[in-house]
């Protein structure tokens, strides 16, 4: 079955590694597929159940900022973060610019890509704030749009002198279009529940396009609501992945210079060098959390037998969020629950009435 | 009628126990996380889900079972995902407010 040399004391703990452990051996993961369904496995009871779950699941937040967060999900099958996952790239909704209306544009950077580019940056918007906008819909109304004006027109600097001709700030007035250059104009009433702090763009720096004098750029925006899976752009999340726990077990005592080579196979942290009583450098597991699992051990002939067990733990997700600004990467994670748990009620509301 | 999303594949055989379920606008997230719950159900021999064409926005999922309704099968696994999504939500929100408030009195 497996060609790895790992040995057994009995073939339940040979089951219970297989349903808790994933193995990284020499050549090849062990235990990749998960198998803990009823049935599978005799003097189990994989069958599921609500209160069992409820004992299991653990979530333990690390970090969290404004940006960014790391957080571990303890106890759940592979398929509920993937699924969370999912949805926080192509499900929660953002505000994006999806109309783009060009009045004049004679930058060297053409309309089309100029209108791709303005379509990326990233709005602070809150989208639970706003509504969908209907598809043949060119005007929209207050309660689906946010409108921005762009007007840029790059000119020679007046008091320019030739010595530093070279140097474009000095030349030139306004030749960086920039995203602080937006301008949002309200529609109807929005002044009153917006700000246009709380609306423009994530980041006042984002470059939009160069010029020079006599380049001329003049554009309405509309901003709307969209998600990942209709355009990327919408998406919330720079990235949204996670990784299951590595753990590293030292199965016999490696000393002196077999340490620091074993200690050099894995990620800075990973592997301590402790002095022992005879004053020999003793290696020791410190923590084997971001350790890159690289199975570097493997490419020495006498520390690859016996010597370290490589594994992950099949039920514990790392789980990493990056947002683009718009909501918090705490938010996102209860809008995925939430979305997730729609879902369900959507098509549980379908049957109730009949297939 | 039309803006139903969810509907059952014609079958030559009719047996309750076997079902093809297919659903409008779904794909892997909701495919494989409901595969999974509803192969935790003893009552169900079979129970997996695939999306014949890429271009084509739908999920077909099969259950087969022992001796309940394929339907009962599917609902209880749609109420289990909805529970299990609700409550991780409830405990992120109190590891959430642990975090923060440990932050503040750091």
């Amino acid at each position: 079955m497996s060609k790895s040399n790992i040995k057994y004391s009995s073939s339940k703990d040979f089951i219970d590694e297989s349903r808790n452990e994933l193995v990284l051996t020499e050549f090849e993961v062990l235990n990749a597929e998960a198998t803990d369904f009823p049935g599978n496995h005799h003097g189990y009871d994989d069958t599921w159940s609500f209160e069992k779950f409820k004992k299991k699941l653990k979530i333990k937040i690390v970090r969290i900022d404004n940006m960014e967060m790391e957080f571990d999900l303890i106890g759940v099958d592979p398929a509920i973060p993937n699924a969370f996952r999912r949805i926080l790239l192509s499900d929660i909704p953002t505000m994006a610019f999806d109309k783009v209306f060009m009045f004049n544009n004679t930058s060297i950077i053409q309309d089309e890509v100029l209108a791709h580019r303005l379509g990326l940056i990233p709005l602070k918007a809150d989208p639970r704030m706003f509504e969908f906008r209907a598809a043949d819909d060119d005007v929209g109304t207050k309660e689906d749009t946010l409108e921005f004006e762009l007007k840029v027109k790059c000119t020679w600097n007046p008091e320019r002198n030739l010595k530093e001709h070279i140097n474009p700030e000095h030349m030139y007035r306004d030749f960086r279009v920039l995203t602080s250059n937006l301008k949002w104009i309200p529609m109807g009433n929005q002044n009153s529940s917006h700000t246009s702090e709380s609306v423009g763009p994530v980041d006042d720096k984002i470059l939009i396009a160069k010029m020079r004098p006599g380049h001329e750029l003049d554009i309405k925006l509309h901003a709307v609501k969209g998600t990942g899976r209709d355009h990327a752009k919408f998406s919330p999340v720079a990235t949204a992945f996670y990784r299951l726990l590595p753990q590293v077990k030292l199965l016999k005592e490696v000393e002196g210079e077999a340490a620091q080579r074993l200690q050099q196979c894995f990620s800075p942290g990973v592997i301590d060098l402790i002095e022992s009583d005879h004053g020999k450098k003793v290696a020791k597991v410190n923590d084997a959390r971001y350790d890159i699992c690289s199975r570097n051990v493997f490419r020495h002939e006498d520390l690859k037998e016996d010597t370290v067990k490589l594994t992950r733990a099949r039920d514990h997700f790392i789980f990493y969020i990056e947002s683009t600004g718009a909501l918090t990467p705490e938010v996102l994670f209860t809008e995925a629950a939430k979305i997730l748990s729609q879902k369900c009620r959507l098509f549980l509301d379908e049957l109730k009435s009949g297939l | 009628m039309d803006n139903r999303r969810l509907s059952v594949a014609r079958e030559d055989v009719q047996d309750d126990r076997m079902k093809t379920f297919i659903f409008k606008g779904e794909g892997h997230t909701l495919g494989n996380a409901l595969r999974t719950i509803i192969l935790k159900n003893s009552n169900v021999i079979f129970c997996g889900y695939t999306i014949p064409h890429p271009s084509e926005n739908k999920l077909h999922l099969r259950i087969e079972t022992k001796n309940i309704p394929a339907v009962d099968a599917l609902r209880e696994g749609l109420e289990q995902l909805q529970n299990l999504s609700d409550h991780i939500l409830k405990t992120f929100e109190g590891a959430v407010n642990e975090y923060k408030q440990n932050q503040m009195e750091v």
